[in-house]
């Protein structure tokens, strides 16, 4: 279809998309994700300055204090050794979000790097590729997070290692590949071949921009689930070990044990969770949208030249 | 053909589509008409507001964005736009029918063939299932599908393109509709089975004296299959005339252009096609007057204040243009 | 093979693999290209028309090579492209570019036109620095379009100047041969005139040589010097585009010109109209014999058994036809 064609005068001539055009645009179009991320860099730097807001010690026990609802002295209320829960939320945040962070970046670019090599490649590459994905994806999570961490040991750095890499090598693959292979079919990657452009200059000037959409989506539910996989492991003892907080071992540690006594416990975590989860979500989505050019500024245009028939 | 007898007659019709950039005049002011019996081609670029006009004639515009701004289309008599949804239903697919562009698309494929020419005939002419098995291969074997009876219980993705089109004027035809509206129904197609699908089209329509609107850019095709051609620009009509007259004396400087623009089977190879300059108008930002005056080479200070009505000037020969028939140059 | 040819191609085949199964064995092979022989001579325009799947497009891709497994000979400048190591074949694409038909798929959407322009540079290292922005400026005005539009991105063009912008693409590295697939058919009458007119103003001023793929035979006729017509992925007849268009001997053809109206009905009445029966046969297994011989209405005994060889009509006519009746 012939389209519509913006008049020259109706656009100064405009700079490419710099990181602070991105921000206004993020601001002026997508005010929920705005806000998404906004609370999002509040949680991380809650996480940083943990020792400097949080009122008491993460591990400060007060037996007098035992399962306190909020009050004036503690905001949130205790747990049931007597902790502070307002402080344990703000240092779990540092842990959540590390983990969170941490895990599904790596998870996200092992996938990548392992999808587009097998979407692009195909052949005998992709076959023996998506093999080693079945072979992963067959076997329950869990059961190999559990035993790489009985061989390491818990902590920090083993638990983001390997949610990262478990992450990483499964399904996700699969959503690149399938990705990067509906891009390779476009004429635009067989004109990039026919001038003489590099398997590798293609798929990261050409496979890779096109993919972000999913790539972006699958980055912000794999924070979701890192944060979450992370409690479970906590739950487990294979965690971040205790005393140190994360919302996670929170809510399923001493959180469950008390839910109907102490809800407040289970409450506060469960809360930021979702609120970190939820606001990822509209944060990734806005990005997505932002980081496409033919979405940019005549979406309403664009919708409708391609239902609007003759 | 029966000039008596208009079978549909169009008069100032417009049609809007609401998008985000302000309102696209898809339609504005479109008046025409079709005689019994009758074949009129509907030319015109992409984006000239053809289509939007044949579901306009159907009330197949998606609302929103879509509705009919204002407007008379009269079907015998009856003012189509003032009917009930119910009643449209009654006229479409039955009295009305519309061949679409891509076959492959305007097919079902998880049905079968039967079962999908069964659901017209079920609907609008009550036939019980032996009837419909019978009229179904009557039908397909009229549009030239080699082995009907076997054929039937075939799928669409197991008949090629224009296998597939053939199907679908079976199934526009199987009520014996007073009026086909085919919109470009051989673009997709390649050239050889075109001329078989134009020829059938055109055998049925001498066979049953439906009239036929046939919506195409290509006027090779106008040429050859049409009595009567409109020639459409950004939402109106530029010129209607009969197809010789139409070819012999364009009155236009849009048909002209369009005709010279046409490379053709018969002519050498050319120096320069002589096509029209620039590019058509974004239908949200019509310029004020006649809408082709940024791209006519005759344009003077009238053409951009007012838009020229629509006039007669020879025996069913109507133009929209300022200048005098005779200030036009002949093309070639 | 003489000097002023630029390209030759001698029996030229492309299978596709039917796989099937688990070990994804070849079962069978889609015939895209089954054996043709031509040549290019420098300069000139050689159209190539027939209907949708009978190889004229695998065809010119193959020249380009941008599929694996080609079998037969293809030269340019009379260096066989198959004997070329990796980078000397990517240094010989730098000669030969290709234009595709859909300008909007064509173009990565993520791009601005300008990066687009620039990516042949780029990827050849052939210009930095303000050389580089020079000669985007210089190849968007060679398409006749505002330098200033390199700032901009596809979606925001019409579909004529994204094609002009897939022009420009190709020009980037100074081919001396560009294939160009069916580069007017997606756009409207008025556009495709400007768009024609355009390639044979590049052609005269830069010494191109085109492969003109079409399945429009009037586009061909007023673009081309020579016409070669494909059928099943066999080239039947080639020969100069106004004999081909006087005088077509192949019976595919006549029935292929007939088949094309002429926007003039007073001589559009007066011409002999063939209707082809039935649909071109699948390429995965054509018929026994003259390919054609189904459809075919002048078809006899012998075209049934045996394939008729592209032979030329009398010595250095030009007019080489496969048919055992012309």
């Amino acid at each position: 279809m012939e389209e519509k064609k913006t008049p020259l005068q109706a656009r100064a001539p405009k700079k490419r998309n710099h990181l602070a055009d991105i921000f206004t645009r993020l601001v002026k179009e997508k005010p929920l994700g705005a806000a998404g991320g906004a609370i999002l860099l509040i949680l991380l730097l809650v996480g940083i300055f943990a020792d400097v807001l949080a009122p008491h010690g993460y591990n400060d026990v007060e037996f007098a204090a035992r399962l306190k609802p909020p009050s004036a002295e503690h905001l949130l209320g205790t747990d049931n050794l007597g902790r502070d829960l307002l402080s344990r939320v703000i240092y779990g945040a540092r842990i959540s979000m590390l983990v969170g962070l941490g895990a599904s970046l790596l998870s996200t670019v092992i996938s990548v790097i392992i999808g587009s090599v097998s979407g692009y490649f195909g052949g005998a590459v992709d076959f023996l590729i998506q093999r080693f994905v079945d072979s992963v994806m067959c076997l329950p999570s869990l059961i190999i997070l559990m035993t790489v961490i009985a061989i390491t040991g818990p902590g920090l750095l083993p638990v983001i290692l390997v949610l990262g890499v478990e992450g990483g090598v499964g399904g996700r693959v699969r959503v690149v590949r399938s990705a990067v292979i509906a891009i390779k079919r476009n004429l635009y990657v067989e004109a990039a071949q026919a001038i003489g452009v590099s398997a590798f200059e293609t798929i990261r000037r050409h496979i890779l921009p096109n993919i972000m959409a999913p790539v972006i989506v699958m980055f912000t539910m794999s924070m979701g689930s890192a944060i979450i996989a992370e409690a479970t492991l906590s739950f487990l003892g294979l965690g971040v070990p205790p005393p140190m907080p994360s919302w996670g071992g929170m809510l399923s540690l001493s959180g469950r044990a008390y839910m109907l006594n102490a809800p407040w416990m289970s409450l506060w975590p469960g809360l930021c969770l979702c609120v970190a989860v939820y606001c990822i979500n509209m944060f990734g989505d806005a990005l997505r949208d932002l980081l496409d050019p033919r979405l940019r500024g005549d979406l309403g245009s664009y919708a409708v030249n391609k239902q609007k028939a003759g | 053909m029966d000039k008596s007898q208009k079978i549909i007659e169009i008069k100032d019709l417009q049609t809007s589509f609401y998008t985000l950039e302000g309102e696209l005049k898809a339609v504005s002011g479109l008046s025409c008409h079709v005689y019994k019996g009758e074949s009129v081609g509907l030319v015109g670029e992409s984006g000239c507001g053809k289509s939007a006009c044949a579901m306009s004639i159907l009330r197949l515009i998606p609302n929103p964005p879509g509705r009919i701004v204002g407007g008379e289309i009269l079907f015998q008599e009856h003012d189509l736009l003032k009917l009930s949804e119910r009643e449209m239903r009654q006229i479409r697919g039955n009295r009305i029918a519309m061949i679409f562009q891509e076959p492959s698309s305007s097919l079902n494929p998880v049905l079968t063939v039967k079962q999908q020419i069964f659901e017209t005939l079920k609907l609008h002419r009550g036939l019980d299932d032996g009837q419909c098995l019978e009229e179904t291969v009557r039908l397909l074997r009229l549009v030239g599908i080699p082995d009907p009876q076997l054929r039937v219980n075939d799928y669409p993705f197991q008949f090629s393109g224009g296998m597939r089109q053939r199907i679908m004027i079976a199934m526009a035809l199987s009520c014996r509709p007073e009026l086909l509206i085919a919109d470009e129904p051989t673009t997709s197609l390649d050239v050889t089975v075109q001329a078989q699908l134009m020829e059938l089209i055109d055998g049925l329509r001498k066979t049953f004296g439906t009239s036929v609107i046939l919506i195409t850019h290509n006027l090779g095709l106008v040429a050859r299959y049409v009595d009567r051609v409109s020639v459409m620009y950004a939402g109106r009509m530029a010129e209607i005339a009969p197809t010789d007259e139409l070819f012999e004396n364009p009155a236009h400087p849009y048909t002209q252009g369009l005709l010279a623009s046409v490379p053709r089977l018969d002519a050498g190879r050319q120096k320069s096609l002589r096509g029209i300059k620039g590019q058509p108008p974004n239908l949200t930002r019509l310029p004020d007057g006649c809408s082709f005056h940024p791209r006519c080479e005759y344009a003077r200070d009238i053409c951009e204040k007012e838009y020229p009505p629509l006039e007669k000037i020879g025996e069913e020969h109507y133009r929209a243009c300022f200048l005098e028939p005779g200030e036009l140059k002949k093309p070639r | 093979m003489t000097e002023d040819h630029l390209i030759d191609i001698e029996n030229m085949y492309m299978y596709f693999p039917v796989t099937s199964g688990i070990f994804q064995k070849k079962t069978t092979g889609v015939r895209a290209v089954d054996g043709v022989t031509f040549h290019i001579e420098r300069g000139e325009t050689l159209g190539l028309v027939g209907e949708s799947g009978c190889g004229k497009s695998t065809t010119g891709r193959c020249i380009l090579r941008l599929y694996p497994g080609i079998k037969g000979k293809v030269s340019f400048e009379g260096v066989d492209l198959a004997t070329l190591s990796r980078d000397k074949m990517r240094r010989a694409r730098r000669d030969m570019q290709i234009i595709f038909q859909d300008p909007i798929a064509s173009l990565d959407p993520r791009m601005t036109v300008g990066e687009i322009i620039g990516e042949p540079l780029r990827a050849h290292r052939a210009a930095f620095g303000s050389e580089y922005a020079d000669q985007i400026a210089e190849l968007l005005s060679m398409v006749e379009l505002e330098p200033s539009m390199a700032d901009r991105y596809p979606h925001e063009f019409s579909g004529g100047q994204r094609q002009r912008v897939g022009i420009a693409r190709a020009l980037a590295l100074r081919p001396k041969f560009i294939v160009c697939d069916e580069p007017v058919s997606a756009l409207d009458v008025s556009i495709q005139a400007q768009i024609v007119d355009m390639f044979e103003k590049l052609r005269e001023e830069l010494g191109l040589t085109y492969l003109f793929i079409a399945h429009d035979l009037s586009v061909v006729r007023n673009i081309s010097d020579r016409v070669a017509v494909m059928y099943l992925g066999k080239i039947v007849e080639i020969t100069k585009s106004d004999e081909l268009y006087i005088n077509p001997l192949h019976p595919y053809t006549e029935a292929l010109l007939s088949a094309v109206p002429i926007p003039d009905p007073k001589i559009d009445r007066k011409r002999q109209r063939i209707l082809l029966q039935g649909d071109v046969p699948s390429p995965i297994n054509p018929p026994r014999g003259c390919r054609f011989n189904p459809r075919c209405q002048r078809s006899a005994a012998v075209c049934r058994e045996v394939e008729p060889e592209l032979r030329q009509t009398s010595r250095d006519s030009g007019h080489w036809v496969a048919c055992h009746d012309a």
